[in-house]
């Protein structure tokens, strides 16, 4: 058991190694994240106050849309130069791998979302009036997508319509998601009232099961 | 009759996308047998049956 | 295996056919003629109120949306059964049952939002937990179907598609549940089959419903599989044609001792 999570940290260092060196997420998902907000700016043509109302909603949305590349991101590092079947060769479980690959995603996912937040109270004005409620439901939030989209990612790889078949598949069953991310910003953000926290519980949920749903599937999937 | 014209399009469009999604499947059911040489046509067989490659 | 076969058709299924056939046409009759409006008069200013004609659309819509979850539950158990089991047969069931369940899953959400205009004074609703979740549902099992129709290699597509299938299935109470909360309005709640004066003809056109598009369903999931279980074959004999043309190309003696006579198929 040890061992398996010991790998995952391994994989997950160099996932994020390659992050750091290759900047993918500072210089183009992030960028693209804060590019969402700004589009629901121009397209909602509204003031301040409904674009505050809305602010949670547009936030998770652009984490989502955001969350594609990433996870493309994701599975596309192993699939350069053959790189899975070296993995597979390791001697690796396919259970470490996801976790670590999903694990990187989510780190990144989380600072995706820190910067999606500074980006809604500059460009929309929301307030942060319950930061232990929303760093808890973003963290939860954060697992759900990272493992959900690191399971779907292996689902979607290597059939040459990866870019447009992920999507499709994934977002509709990130809905829940969503619906429990967004409501329970609403709450942490003062935008509506709202029991965060009996959101908070599906997110953990959610959360869960994605995380053992995707350890047990990604070896179904990589074993030939 | 009240809102006939829901109920048409109601009914109508579920008839005629069953009965054109049917009419799909007995073409390419036909086009399909003429491609399977008839040694091969297994549905005819009781499920659970392993075909090939099972 | 004797006689013509040049269609998925048998002497099952025709009869099968048939039968949906006829019910369809007596489920119209009692559809249209036989059964009343729901007309209702308010207890004070006497007028009347209901759906009036508008009901006879859940003679169609409500069989359709049991016929829906019966067929994606079926995909699912059958993915299960790929994924213990491993053989075509279940491989090919749940694919079938996943796209006829689509054209279900379709028309229900279009027959519902015409019967929802009349009766709801709205095409679509926000929040109704019904009407949410069939359309995550529908939009779960497009993407299923998305991902059968990219041209890989049948086993990991098979595998995938299995794992999609199990997931879709498993998200659905999530999804329910979250909308739920979300609004805890339905409209679907102040619904019909409770308010409906469900009287002896409309209970039995409803069940009549039920077992017509019951036959109607099975009917079309019945040529699916075979339609499905025939790509199959088809594609595996046109490799093992080309196995073959390549053989007789090389025509070589030696090569057909080592290989053994691979002409006369797999």
């Amino acid at each position: 058991m040890r061992e398996v999570f010991a790998d995952a940290l391994l994989i997950a260092a160099k996932d994020l190694r390659i992050e750091a060196r290759s900047r993918v997420l500072v210089n183009q998902v992030a960028p693209f994240a804060l590019l969402v907000l700004v589009l629901f700016g121009f397209a909602l043509d509204a003031d301040q106050r409904t674009l505050r109302t809305f602010a949670p909603g547009l936030l998770w949305v652009a984490v989502l849309l955001a969350s594609l590349l990433a996870v493309q991101r994701s599975t596309s590092l192993e699939h350069a130069d053959g790189a899975h079947t070296g993995l597979r060769l390791s001697g690796m479980a396919p259970s470490s791998v996801f976790l670590g690959k999903a694990a990187a995603v989510f780190v990144q996912l989380a600072v995706l979302e820190v910067l999606l937040v500074v980006g809604i109270v500059v460009l929309y004005g929301s307030t942060v009036e319950d930061p232990l409620l929303l760093v808890v439901s973003g963290l939860a939030a954060g697992v759900s997508v990272a493992a959900t989209g690191t399971l779907y990612g292996a689902l979607a790889s290597g059939l040459g319509v990866r870019e447009t078949l992920l999507p499709i598949l994934l977002l509709p069953v990130l809905a829940p998601v969503l619906i429990g991310a967004t409501r329970a910003f609403d709450d942490a953000l003062g935008a509506a009232a709202v029991d965060g926290w009996a959101w908070l519980g599906l997110l953990v949920v959610f959360g869960l099961v994605a995380t053992v749903l995707g350890a047990l599937a990604h070896g179904a999937l990589i074993e030939d | 009759m009240t809102h006939l014209a829901y109920l048409v399009a109601g009914w109508g469009i579920a008839l005629v996308v069953l009965g054109v999604y049917g009419f799909g499947l007995l073409r390419r059911g036909r086009r399909l047998t003429g491609q399977v040489p008839a040694g091969q046509r297994r549905w005819l067989t009781s499920p659970g049956d392993d075909g090939r490659g099972g | 295996m004797t006689g013509r076969r040049d269609t998925t058709g048998s002497a099952g299924s025709r009869l099968l056919g048939v039968s949906a056939l006829v019910g369809v046409a007596v489920l119209l009759l009692f559809a249209f003629v036989l059964t009343d409006p729901d007309v209702r008069v308010h207890p004070t200013t006497g007028e009347e109120f209901g759906q009036f004609d508008a009901v006879r659309l859940l003679y169609l819509h409500v069989p359709m949306a049991v016929l829906t979850y019966a067929a994606y539950i079926l995909c699912a158990a059958a993915s299960v059964g790929y994924l213990v089991r491993r053989t075509p047969w279940w491989d090919v069931t749940a694919y079938a049952a996943a796209e006829v369940g689509t054209v279900f899953c379709g028309l229900v959400l279009v027959t519902g939002s015409i019967w929802g205009r009349p009766v709801w004074n709205t095409w679509w609703e926000w929040g109704d937990v019904r009407l949410m979740t069939t359309l995550v549902l529908f939009l779960l099992f497009l993407g299923y179907l998305a991902l059968r129709r990219t041209t890989v290699d049948p086993r990991h597509q098979a595998r995938r598609a299995a794992v999609v299938a199990l997931v879709a299935v498993l998200d659905i109470p999530l999804v329910n549940r979250s909308v739920e909360w979300w609004e805890n309005r339905t409209l679907h709640q102040q619904s019909t089959l409770a308010e409906l004066k469900i009287q002896d003809l409309t209970l039995f056109t409803l069940m009549l419903g039920f077992v017509v598009f019951g036959l109607v369903g099975a009917w079309l999931l019945l040529h699916r599989f075979r339609v499905g279980w025939l790509e199959q074959a088809a594609a595996e004999h046109g490799v093992a044609m080309a196995i073959a043309e390549r053989h007789a190309e090389l025509d070589m003696p030696d090569v057909d001792a080592a290989v053994g006579d691979a002409g006369d198929g797999p």
